[in-house]
């Protein structure tokens, strides 16, 4: 899940982020170095000025602490009812966002940022309620004390004794329009919390004891200031940016910290968001995912995906590269190809020997750096006893170490063959050999066992002296070590050897699971199917539920349309939704609505978020698993690929089409403008000259003029009608009613209709008897014929014979117009059917070359297919094949008592 | 002709009006016309005319819903003229109480057919009873005997065939839906739409001089069948 993005982007981010700032709600932080300074007075006194101007202010939550100054500042503010809700069986009082959203005031007052919700609130914590705040265009004002910022937690823990459990992302403080300190020196702070103006809470007044100390104060204060400082100073910079100003700071500094199982990886992360925010660099947090990986236990794994995730919040890019044995040049590689330019890595806790055998890792970095920076973070001595995470998982089995017992004394047995009649050494050679085949097969433990029995099998037995452990010569020692130490390397080396295949088994099936995914969502053809499939993966690989939504036009989630196994309420429509709209993970296992029966990923691709994957944890530890997890988000972002995929491609085959329709459009008018003002410059013509000169004009030439006005209206309205039914048909707007119909019916039906185009061309009907009924529009399949007759008529000469004929196969039915005429042109067959195009014969006769077009149309619209040919006697003949599906319901027969 | 039949128009189009009261005054038809629905429910309560020609696109109120109106209280045709062509236009008109249909351009001929069968009807209805021959120059019917004869030679019908023709020729001239005829012969069970034409081609085989080429019976596509008034 390497997802890194290239500076540019952040840049253009960045200009975004400016855009966006412009529009968006402001949030005010109100900040403070410790309790009792006054951050909630102070923001009260300024809503009431605010409010006092005319601004909508309302109070969200206050926490007055029983203060009468403060509660006076309170009055006469309107608050937004809180929601109670049911905790543990008594009812708690928890701020109401969905009220607060609909209240819609123009600014709302947010008390302790810091603050946890009551488990069943949409958002784990507060400072997430005032982020939907914010996106929905409210001004928040807001306070926080320094020992909630995310990234200084550690400091003031090392500063005060007191670890602090509620944080706030630095981040969301970085989204502060304004920041104002509110700064109260230590020794006025003291004298308050003497005189009882500082709220403390009796149970936390021994804690509190140590924490108002003088010390602590003017400590914490101080971080207040620099944290205040460092605000001010990014605001600055953003400002600077923003006007253009040229920028005189460090640019493009790329920190990369390394992180692993340990403790000691929350401190680095810190750090390095720390010294990023100083510099004004981007960073990232780098795993290095090795043979060692598999052999943590699942809280060490967990803990690795904890400090990624971190990371993230923090507003680090994270990374999973996979190593070697050694990950030193690993890190440098990623570092190389992702322009770091400083990495931070944590001070060893290892034994001197081991890092002296092994070799350090830090040293191999900074030795091989080159122009990137390698800073080392040390960790306390306290949290440095981190727990021995190398337990290998799983236990041999006790036919492993029965084998090494029996390996010795195979070889004990053969060596007991050979003894006297070879060298010593072969002897050795035989219990390595034993040693060898033991680590092969079950690994390390049990092969230092063999080595261990191998020695003493060795001594016992050839020795001397024979038969007891005593060892008479002393050089035989050295012999012991060596064999010792080469049993020791083979197991190694071999367990090695062996945890690498592992981990290369499970990297090839994620590898082939995602393979098989992209697979199958390339072939799906519509989203439909891809969602299908898509679930059908997810469902398969984590042997759970999975769900798909995707959003409609207006970016609302639909429903799924298969419903899932679980449960899929409204309320999981709800969390789906929020994920939707927020691009974060939310659901069960996140801090976002963690009480809905199901995790819900956001699927971004590459132009935003095209929907959301829901799954339902079966097992909780089926996928929570760290290499779950990933996978999981590897699966997402893949569906979510194919789906924008099938966006662009629906885009692109769009735009193409409105294209070609654009230019036709254009043919079409041009020529529908010349044979509409053809007829009607006749009927002008002949109207006009009636009307002026109607008594000198001879009856006969008058009658011939009506005639004229009549005729040309008529090849008017025939166009219209013509230029209507292709724009029906193609916008989709006409219906096709299909009903049994005999076919004599409709051919009766245009042949009525024809009378006067065909103009007593002989018309010979041909239908069998037998013939079925067939479904059909009767109104528009009529007009296919008309248009067909019409055409025999147009492009004959007169008194030519015309045919229309059927014939059944059983599975279709065929009819066909023939006529004698001088038949189409070689070529031309497929193409008279496009709209405009006349065939090269074409007479003067005008009309928009629409007939035919209207004829495929319709036939195709039925399902069924239309062809010209010429015929072999001479003539043109048009077929008309339409699909029989199946038969009617047979008519009930009728008693044949007949009427005479 | 001094007191030729009464024709009232509902039409908002001043070129239509012009057009039909040139046709019909010409006729002997008197003739009334009204541009709003209002004023033609006016007129047609005050002067009683023997065929109403409505047009569905009227400036206060949709033609249909006047048609569905005036046939509350009144018998008088009503023939619906209509720029509208659409098969569930015509069919929505008919079952809105309309007695015919005539899509916009049309000749005048064709508008004095139909206000003909319209009147002839009415007349019909007036004295009662109706007459029990039926008779075109190929064929006849003689209700009374219940015979059908093809050139003086007697053809044998099905009962349904028979009921069929006879509902046909009961409305002679004018358009019957699919709805309407499979109410009126097959009733209210479980007829399919494909019986309706089945049966009419074997009418047309029995009765037409060429099936292929109906003279008589007619398809109005999409809407129902009509029989031609000789």
């Amino acid at each position: 899940m390497t997802s890194e993005r290239p500076d540019p982007d952040a840049l253009l981010r960045k200009v975004q982020d400016e855009e966006t700032r412009a529009q968006r709600a402001k949030l005010k932080v109100f900040f403070g170095a410790s309790p009792g300074v006054g951050k909630t007075y102070a923001m009260l006194s300024e809503a009431r000025e605010r409010k006092a101007m005319g601004v909508d202010v309302v109070i969200g939550v206050v926490e007055t602490h029983g203060r009468s100054e403060t509660a006076a500042l309170v009055e006469g503010f309107e608050s937004v009812p809180p929601r109670e809700l049911p905790y543990r069986g008594i009812f708690m009082q928890e701020f109401d966002l969905e009220a607060a959203k609909r209240r819609k005031p123009h600014l709302i007052l947010m008390d302790e940022l810091a603050h946890t919700n009551v488990q069943g609130s949409r958002h784990e914590k507060r400072w997430q309620d005032v982020l939907d705040l914010l996106d929905a265009g409210i001004d928040v004002y807001t306070t926080i004390n320094v020992q909630h910022m995310e990234s200084l937690r550690d400091v003031v823990a090392q500063i005060t004794g007191i670890i602090v459990r509620e944080s706030v992302p630095d981040t969301v403080l970085e989204r502060a329009d304004e920041f104002e300190l509110v700064d109260l020196p230590p020794e006025d702070l003291l004298q308050r919390l003497r005189e009882g103006k500082v709220y403390v809470p009796d149970q936390a007044r021994h804690a509190l004891d140590r924490f108002f100390r003088k010390g602590n104060l003017l400590a914490l204060r101080e971080l207040a200031l620099r944290q205040t400082a460092q605000n001010v100073d990014a605001q600055m910079r953003r400002y600077m940016a923003s006007e253009g100003i040229q920028k005189t700071w460090g640019a493009g500094d790329r920190l990369l910290v390394c992180v692993g199982p340990h403790q000691l990886s929350v401190r680095l992360v810190r750090a390095t968001r720390r010294l990023a925010a100083t510099l004004g660099g981007s960073w990232v947090a780098l795993y290095v995912e090795t043979a060692r990986h598999l052999r943590y236990a699942p809280e060490d794994q967990a803990r690795i995906e904890a400090h990624l995730r971190l990371a993230e919040q923090l507003g680090a890019e994270t990374a999973v590269i996979e190593g070697g044995t050694a990950i030193g040049p690993d890190i440098l590689r990623f570092a190389r190809e992702h322009n770091i330019t400083k990495i931070v890595v944590g001070k060893p806790a290892r034994p001197r020997l081991r890092e002296l055998l092994r070799g350090s890792l830090v040293d191999e970095l900074i030795r091989n750096s080159g122009d990137i920076d390698v800073f080392v973070i040390t960790g306390d001595e306290g949290q440095e006893a981190a727990r021995p995470a190398l337990e290998p998982r799983a236990r041999e089995p006790w036919t492993a170490w029965l084998w090494a017992v029996f390996m010795v004394t195979a070889a004990s047995t053969v060596g007991l063959l050979l003894f006297r009649r070879t060298e010593l050494a072969d002897l050795v050679m035989l219990y390595v050999l034993g040693i060898a085949l033991v680590a092969a097969r079950h690994g390390r433990r049990p092969s230092l066992l063999a080595s261990f029995l191998s020695v003493a099998a060795f001594d016992f037995l050839f020795i001397p002296p024979y038969h007891t452990f005593a060892v008479g010569d002393f050089r035989h020692i050295g012999t012991f070590a060596i064999l010792m130490f080469t049993g020791w390397l083979i197991g190694t080396l071999t367990e090695r050897i062996r945890q690498q295949a592992r981990l290369a088994r499970v990297r090839e099936q994620r590898t082939g699971a995602l393979l098989r995914l992209s697979k199958e969502l390339a072939a799906s053809a519509g989203s439909m199917e891809l969602v299908e499939s898509a679930i059908h993966s997810v469902a398969a690989q984590f042997h759970t539920e999975a769900v798909i939504l995707l959003p409609d036009a207006n970016r609302r989630l639909a429903a799924p349309r298969k419903a899932p196994a679980f449960a899929f309420t409204d309320q999981e429509q709800g969390v789906a939704q929020w994920v939707f709209e927020h691009g974060e993970p939310g659901g069960r296992g996140t801090a976002t609505l963690p009480g809905s029966r199901a995790t819900y990923l956001p699927l971004r691709a590459s132009g935003g978020i095209v929907g959301v994957m829901g799954v339902l944890p079966e097992g909780e530890a089926q996928w929570t698993e760290p290499d779950q997890r990933t996978l999981l988000e590897a699966f997402a972002s893949q569906t979510a690929l194919a789906v924008e995929r099938l966006h662009l491609a629906a885009r692109h085959e769009d735009a193409r089409r409105r294209m070609d329709e654009e230019q036709l459009r254009n043919t079409l008018l041009s020529s529908v403008s010349h044979d509409l003002r053809t007829p009607l410059g006749a009927i002008t013509g002949a109207a006009s000259t009636l009307l002026e000169q109607g008594e000198a004009i001879p009856e006969a030439t008058q009658r011939e003029l009506f005639r004229s006005i009549q005729d040309e209206a008529q090849r008017m309205h025939r166009l219209v009608t013509n230029l209507l039914d292709i724009t029906r048909l193609e916008s989709g707007a006409v219906v096709v009613r299909k009903a049994w119909t005999p076919l004599e019916e409709v051919v009766g039906l245009a042949l009525n209709r024809t009378e006067q185009s065909l103009a007593g061309r002989p018309v010979k009907v041909e239908l069998p008897p037998d013939l079925p009924l067939v479904p059909l529009d009767e109104v528009l399949l009529s007009q296919v014929l008309v248009n067909l007759l019409e055409n025999a008529g147009k492009h004959t000469p007169p008194g030519t014979p015309v045919e229309v004929r059927a014939w059944s196969t059983g599975a279709a039915v065929t009819l066909v117009v023939a006529d004698g005429g001088p038949g189409l042109v070689e070529g031309e067959e497929e193409r008279i059917f496009d709209k405009l195009v006349r065939g090269s014969r074409h007479g003067g006769e005008p009309g928009a070359g629409l007939g035919l077009a209207i004829c495929r149309a319709i036939v195709e619209a039925h399902g069924g297919r239309i062809q010209a040919a010429n015929r072999s006697q001479g003539g043109a003949q048009f077929l008309v094949t339409l699909p029989l599906d199946g038969a009617p319901p047979e008519l009930p027969t009728e008693s044949e008592e007949g009427v005479e | 002709m001094t007191a030729g039949p009464l024709v009232l128009l509902i039409e908002d189009e001043a070129q239509m009006r012009r057009f039909l009261r040139a046709a019909l005054e010409s006729h002997g038809f008197r003739f009334l016309e009204a541009v709003t629905a209002q004023e033609g429910t006016a007129l047609a309560t005050s002067h009683n005319p023997d065929v109403i020609l409505l047009d569905l696109g009227l400036p206060d109120l949709d033609g249909l819903e006047l048609a569905r109106r005036l046939r509350e209280w009144s018998t008088t045709p009503i023939i619906v003229i209509s720029a509208r062509g659409q098969e569930e236009d015509k069919v929505g008109a008919l079952d809105a109480g309309a007695d015919d249909y005539l899509t916009k351009p049309f000749g005048t001929g064709e508008l004095l057919a139909r206000i003909r069968v319209a009147l002839r009807h009415s007349a019909l209805a007036a004295e009662g009873r109706e007459s029990p021959v039926f008779e075109t120059s190929h064929w006849r019917l003689d209700q009374a005997r219940r015979e059908v004869t093809v050139r003086g030679e007697v053809v044998h019908l099905t009962p349904l065939e028979y009921k069929l023709l006879a509902t046909l020729v009961r409305h002679a001239g004018r358009v019957l839906t699919h709805h309407q005829l499979l109410r009126e012969v097959w009733g209210h069970g479980s007829a399919q739409p494909h019986y309706l034409r089945v049966y009419m081609a074997q009418l047309r085989h029995k009765l037409e001089e060429d099936p292929a080429r109906p003279q008589c019976f007619l398809t109005e596509p999409g809407v129902g069948y009509r029989l031609r008034w000789p």
